[in-house]
C-alpha cells in the first residue's frame, strides 16, 4: 500500500547483498504472478509463508462484531494470497533473529518498520523471533529489502521449513555454561538456511542450543534438534561437543525429545544436522499434517533405528567444507565490552540506591562470569516495545555496550556486556522510557502467543488474560513469597501452544465451554511443567477454568502452596504429594459460570467488549500446506518465463531469450529431480537425464502432441546463446510458455497415475507413512 | 515530492479522567456502525506498554488510535492507503478524518463529555521515510500547503510551525495557534 514501495529496490540495491536481493526480487516477481492469476493460491501461500509473511485473524474476510458475524469489503475482495486469505486483509510479517542476536542498527531498522508498515509495536516472540502485525502484503518486499540492507533475512521464518535457530541469551557470558553456543548456533542457522536438503519437509523443524544441562534457558527439550554444550578429554586434550537430542516439541501432542548421541563431536554437528534433515524430508509424513513433525518420526522408527538411518544417511554424504569451516574461526566473533569492568559502587547498594533500582538489580540483572560485566534484561510487557522505545533503546545500548544484545525466548531483550558500574545509569535511562519493569523471569514476566488478537487458530485471548494477570500480580509481587515469585506463567490460546504453557509451573490454553446459548472462553490448567532442565518436564492439564477466574485461580494455587508448602518443596513436588483430586477440588468453586443475566462480563474476552464466539476461527497457518519441491520448481520455471516477458518489453532482447531457456532447464530439472533429487544445476546433466527419463520413455509425452514440447527444450539448448533478435527471443518464450506447461501436465499424470517415488515429497501411494510402517 | 501517509494528532485537553479501556467498547461500536463510510478492521489493545499506541482502531485505510506517545494522550489518524488529489487537498482530507473522528469521541456518551481536544496545537507526520525524509527540503517543499492549510484552519490566528528535530524520526511538524480553538471550529474552518 505504500507509495513508496516501487522505490525501495532501487535505493537499497548497493547495500543487501545479492543474494537477498535476488531473492526479494524473485519473492515480488511471484506476488506479481499471484496479482495475474499465474500462480495458485496454495502455492503462493507456502512461498510466502517461507518469507514469514503469514495471515491473521479475520483474513478471510469476515468478522463477528459482537451481533453479527460482519463481511470486510476489502478493494481487492477477489484477490487471495492463500485459500481463504484475503490479499487487502492485514497480515503478520515474522523476523528470524538467528539465537536472538542483533545489533543496534538493527533495532532501528525494526523500529522503523514497525512504525511506517505496522501499528507502531514491534513483537518479541517465544522463539527470539520479531513480529509485526497488520502489515499489507503489498508492502513486504519493501519490508524485506530494509532488513536485507541491515542484514537480516526473513527467509524460512515460516512454512515447512528449518525455523529460527534459537539459544540461550546467556551464551558466552553464563558462568554456568560448557562453553558459548553461539558459534555453533550460528553456524547451523547458516548451514541449514536455504540448504537444498531442507526445501521438502513435510512440516516444520526447530534447533535449540544450549550451554549447559540445568537451566532452561535453551528448552532444548521441546525442539526437534537440540544441542547441549559438553566437553570430554580425550589423548589429553579436551574435546568439544554436544549432547545431542531429537524429535522434541509442543504443540498438542508434547514429546520430549530423545537422547540422539551423548557426545556428537562439534565437527559433526552439521554433518548430523543434515543427515536428519534428509531422512525427515524423505521419511517423515506429508499428508497428515497431524503427524508430519520430526517427533512423530522419532517415536514410530525409535530412536534406536532413527539413529540408524541417519548415521547411514551420514556416511551416504558428499563431503562439505562447510561442516567444519566455522571451527576454524570460533574466536572470530567474540564478543567484547564497550566499558571497562567495574564493581557496582557500594552507594547504589541498599538505601541510598535510585528508586526501583534495588528490585530491578536483583532481578534483572546477571553476573557474567566475566567479572565486572554483566547482562540486564529489559523486561517487555507481553514481548511489546513501541518504536520510539526501540530507538531509544538502540541509543542506550551505544551508550553502555556494544552490539551485544539479544532477545529472549520469555520474549524479552538482553543487554550484555554492560560495565557493572554503569547499572545505575542504565536503569535511569530504561526507566525514563518505560523499560525498567523489574520482574524479569519472575511471576509477572509472563510470556503469551499472539491468540485471538491476531491469529486465526486462537480460542481465547492469551494476550489479555496474560496483561490482566501481570497488572494484578505486579501489584502485590513485593510482598509475595520467594517461591512464587519465582514461578513462571505461559499462555497459549489454543492447544498448539505456541505459548509454551507445557513447560511453565502455571500454564493456561485457551478452551471453550457452551453455557445456555453462548459460549464461553476458558483456560484449561496445566500445571508443573518445568522450565528449568532445559524444559525438563511437561505440565498436566487439571481442568477448565473460565478466563475471567483464571487470575483468582492462580491466586488460589500460590496461596494454597506458600501456605502448605514443606521446607524447601518445589512446586512440582508440592503438586505430587497434593495430587491431582485435591487440586481439582481446590479450583472447583471457580469452574461455574454465572448466567449470562447476573454477569455478563464472564461472556466476553479479557480486553474485548464483543460477547465471545468462536466464529471468527479459521483455517490456520501453522505452515502452508505442503507443495512438493517439484511444484516449487515449476513455479520458479514459470516466473523465469515470466522474467523473459518483462525482458522482452523492456527491449532486453538477449537476456529474455536466455531467461527462457533458462526457464525450460528450470522445468526440466524439476521432472529430474523425481527420480534423481541430488542433480546439480548443470544444464547438460539435466538434459541428458531428461532425455533418458523423460523423452526415451515418453513419459514426458502429451497425449496430443507427442514429444513436440520436448523438442522445443533440446533445439532451444543448442542455440541457448543465441544471438536473440525481438523474433527470436519472442518465439523462445512462447516454447518456454508451452514446455513449463508440459511439464505440469506430465507431473499431474504421474503423480494421478501413482508413479512418484519416496522422495519427490508429493505423499506417493507407496510413502511409508509412520502411521502404516 | 510525493506526499502520502499523512498522520495527524490532536491532543486531550485533560486525560485524567480517562480509562483507555473504554475506548475498546467505542471503537468496536464504530465498527458495528460502519462510521465514517471507510473499511473499519478490528481493535489492537496496547495498554500494557508505556507511552504507546494505546487503544488503536485498525482500518483499511487508516488507523485511528487514543494513542500516549509522547505521554500525551491524542487521536491519532495513520492515514495508510494512497490518497488522490494535490498535496493541499491531502493534508486538508487528513485533518478533516482527525477531527471528525475527535468531535465524534467528544459526542460519545460512554465518555460523558470527559474528553475534549485542543484545536490549537497538533502534531503532522509523514509515515514515509523514503518520499519524505525528515529534512530540510523536505520542509521547504512541504511548507507552503501546511501554511495554506494553517491559514484555512486558524483564519485569523498567529501560529508556529515547528519541525522534528531528531532526524531518525518521521518528517513532521507541530502547529500551534495563539487563541483557544476547539476540534468543532477548526472543523467548520475547514469547510468554510
Ligand atoms: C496448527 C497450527 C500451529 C501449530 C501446531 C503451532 C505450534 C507452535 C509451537 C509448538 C510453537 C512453539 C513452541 C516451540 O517449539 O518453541 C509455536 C511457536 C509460535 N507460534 Fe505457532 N503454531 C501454529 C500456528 C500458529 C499461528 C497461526 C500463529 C499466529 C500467527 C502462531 C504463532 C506462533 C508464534 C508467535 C510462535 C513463537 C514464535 C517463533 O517461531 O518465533 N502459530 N507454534
Ligand atoms: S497457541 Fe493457538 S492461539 Fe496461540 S498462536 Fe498458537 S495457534 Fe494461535
Amino acid at each position: 500500500m505504500k507509495a513508496s514501495n516501487q522505490f525501495w529496490r532501487e535505493r537499497l540495491l548497493e547495500e543487501m547483498p545479492a543474494d537477498l536481493a535476488r531473492e526479494i526480487d524473485i519473492y515480488e516477481m511471484e506476488l506479481e504472478l499471484r496479482r495475474l492469476g499465474k500462480i495458485d493460491e496454495k502455492v503462493l501461500a507456502e512461498t510466502r509463508l517461507r518469507r514469514g509473511v503469514y495471515g491473521q485473524r479475520y483474513d478471510n474476510g469476515q468478522r463477528w462484531d459482537g451481533e453479527a458475524t460482519r463481511q470486510l469489503q476489502y478493494p481487492s475482495a477477489a484477490l487471495t494470497k492463500g485459500p481463504s486469505t484475503l490479499w487487502d486483509a492485514p497480515g503478520m510479517q515474522r523476523i528470524k533473529i538467528p539465537f536472538g542476536g542483533l545489533n543496534v542498527r538493527q533495532l532501528e531498522v525494526l523500529a522503523d518498520l514497525a512504525e511506517e508498515y505496522s501499528d507502531g509495536i514491534a513483537h518479541v516472540t517465544t522463539r527470539q523471533d520479531f513480529q509485526l502485525h497488520f502489515i499489507h502484503i503489498d508492502d513486504t518486499p519493501s519490508l524485506m529489502r530494509r532488513l536485507a540492507a541491515s542484514g537480516i533475512t526473513t527467509r524460512e521464518a515460516c512454512g515447512n521449513t528449518v525455523r529460527n535457530v534459537t539459544a540461550c541469551p546467556y551464551s558466552g557470558v553464563c558462568p554456568d555454561e560448557v562453553f558459548d553456543v553461539t558459534p555453533y548456533a550460528r553456524a547451523c542457522a547458516r548451514f541449514l538456511l536455504g540448504h537444498p536438503d531442507c526445501q521438502d519437509f513435510g512440516r516444520k523443524f526447530k534447533a535449540a542450543f544450549s550451554g549447559c544441562k540445568s537451566h532452561g534457558c535453551g528448552l532444548v527439550n521441546l525442539h526437534d534438534l537440540g544441542a547441549i554444550a559438553v566437553t570430554r578429554t580425550g589423548n589429553g586434550k579436551e574435546q568439544r561437543g554436544f549432547e545431542f537430542y531429537v524429535g522434541g516439541g509442543l504443540g498438542s501432542v508434547p514429546h520430549q525429545a530423545k537422547l540422539f548421541d551423548p557426545f556428537l563431536p562439534e565437527e559433526e554437528l552439521l554433518p548430523t544436522a543434515q543427515a536428519i534433515s534428509r531422512v525427515f524430508a524423505r521419511l517423515g509424513e506429508k499428508k497428515n499434517r497431524n503427524r508430519a513433525r520430526l517427533k512423530f518420526l522419532v517415536s514410530d522408527l525409535g530412536v534406536e533405528e532413527f539413529r540408524k538411518i541417519v548415521l547411514q544417511e551420514r556416511a551416504t554424504l558428499a563431503h562439505d567444507s562447510r561442516w567444519t569451516a566455522f571451527l576454524k574461526d570460533l574466536a572470530a566473533h567474540a564478543e567484547t565490552a564497550l566499558k571497562p569492568a567495574a564493581a557496582l559502587p557500594p552507594a547504589f547498594r541498599g538505601a541510598a540506591s535510585p528508586p526501583g533500582f534495588d528490585r530491578w538489580l536483583k532481578t534483572n540483572v546477571f553476573s557474567q562470569k566475566q567479572p565486572g560485566y554483566a547482562v540486564a534484561t529489559v523486561t517487555l510487557p507481553l514481548g511489546d516495545i513501541t518504536s520510539v522505545q526501540l530507538r531509544k533503546l538502540a541509543d542506550i545500548a551505544r551508550r553502555f555496550v556494544k552490539d551485544t544484545i539479544r532477545t529472549t525466548v520469555e520474549q524479552n531483550i538482553v543487554l550484555r556486556w554492560v560495565s557493572e558500574g554503569d547499572l545505575p545509569e542504565l536503569y535511569g535511562a530504561l526507566a525514563s522510557i518505560g523499560l525498567g519493569q523489574p520482574g524479569a523471569g519472575t511471576i509477572v514476566d509472563i510470556t503469551a502467543c499472539p491468540g485471538t488478537d491476531t491469529c486465526k487458530l486462537g480460542i481465547a485471548s492469551s494476550r489479555g488474560l496474560a496483561a490482566e494477570l501481570r497488572t494484578r500480580l505486579a501489584e502485590q509481587s513485593h510482598q509475595m513469597d520467594q517461591a512464587v515469585q519465582n514461578m513462571h506463567i505461559k499462555v497459549s490460546g489454543c492447544f498448539n501452544a505456541c505459548g509454551q504453557h507445557h513447560i511453565a509451573d502455571l500454564g493456561f490454553y485457551g478452551v471453550s465451554r457452551h453455557v445456555a446459548s453462548y459460549t464461553v472462553p476458558h483456560f484449561q490448567v496445566v500445571l508443573g511443567g518445568r522450565w528449568t532442565d532445559n524444559a525438563g518436564s511437561y505440565g498436566l492439564a487439571m481442568g477448565a477454568v473460565p478466563s475471567k477466574r483464571i487470575p483468582e485461580a492462580v491466586l488460589r494455587i500460590t496461596g494454597r502452596y506458600v501456605a502448605d508448602r514443606r521446607k524447601d518443596e518445589s512446586f512440582q513436588d508440592f503438586l505430587q504429594r497434593l495430587g491431582k483430586a485435591e487440586i481439582k477440588k481446590l479450583l472447583q468453586d471457580l469452574v461455574s459460570v454465572p448466567s449470562h443475566d447476573v454477569d455478563p462480563s464472564f461472556y466476553a474476552d479479557w480486553g474485548d467488549t464483543r460477547v465471545f464466539t468462536l466464529g471468527d476461527l479459521g483455517a490456520g497457518e501453522c505452515a502452508g500446506e505442503v507443495v512438493s519441491r517439484v511444484e516449487f520448481e515449476l513455479t520458479a520455471a514459470e516466473r523465469q518465463v515470466f522474467e523473459s516477458q518483462v525482458l522482452l518489453d523492456e527491449g532486453e532482447f538477449q537476456k529474455a531469450g536466455e531467461t527462457a531457456c533458462a526457464s525450460m532447464v528450470q522445468a526440466a530439472g524439476a521432472l529430474v529431480k523425481i527420480f534423481l533429487p541430488d542433480i546439480a544445476g548443470d544444464a547438460d546433466k539435466i538434459l541428458g537425464e531428461f532425455r533418458t527419463r523423460f523423452y526415451d520413455t515418453e513419459l514426458f509425452f502429451d497425449p496430443y502432441a507427442g514429444g513436440k514440447f520436448a523438442q522445443y527444450l533440446f533445439r532451444a539448448q543448442q542455440r541457448a546463446a543465441g544471438p536473440y533478435s525481438a523474433e527470436v527471443a519472442h518465439r523462445r518464450i512462447e516454447e518456454a510458455q508451452l514446455f513449463v506447461e508440459a511439464a505440469y501436465s506430465c507431473y499431474g499424470r504421474l503423480q494421478a497415475k501413482r508413479m512418484l517415488p519416496l522422495d519427490s515429497g508429493s505423499a506417493p501411494a507407496t510413502a511409508a507413512s509412520p502411521e502404516t510402517a | 515530492m510525493e506526499v502520502q501517509h499523512v498522520n495527524v494528532k490532536f491532543f486531550a485537553a485533560d486525560s485524567r479522567a480517562l480509562d483507555l479501556a473504554g475506548f475498546i467498547g467505542i471503537f468496536n461500536e464504530w465498527i458495528r456502525e460502519r462510521v465514517g463510510g471507510e473499511l473499519l478492521v478490528d481493535v489492537a489493545d496496547y495498554r500494557h506498554v508505556s507511552a504507546g499506541p494505546g487503544v488503536m482502531l485498525i482500518g483499511h485505510q487508516a488507523n485511528y488510535s487514543m494513542d500516549e506517545t509522547g505521554d500525551r494522550l491524542g487521536l491519532l489518524y495513520n492515514r495508510k492507503a494512497p490518497m488522490n488529489g494535490d498535496t493541499g487537498r491531502r493534508l486538508a482530507q487528513a485533518v478533516r478524518s482527525a477531527l471528525t473522528a475527535c468531535r465524534r469521541l467528544e459526542q460519545e456518551p460512554l465518555l460523558d463529555g470527559r474528553l475534549k481536544f485542543i484545536g490549537s496545537e497538533f502534531e503532522m507526520l509523514l509515515n514515509d521515510r523514503l518520499l519524505a525524509p525528515n529534512t530540510e527540503e523536505t520542509f521547504a517543499a512541504f511548507e507552503p500547503d501546511l501554511r495554506t492549510l494553517c491559514s484555512r484552519l486558524y483564519p485569523s490566528a498567529v501560529y508556529t510551525v515547528q519541525q522534528n528535530t531528531d532526524l531518525r524520526e518521521r518528517f513532521g511538524v507541530r502547529v500551534k495557534a495563539v487563541g483557544s480553538f476547539t476540534a468543532l471550529d477548526l472543523l467548520r474552518n475547514l469547510e468554510s
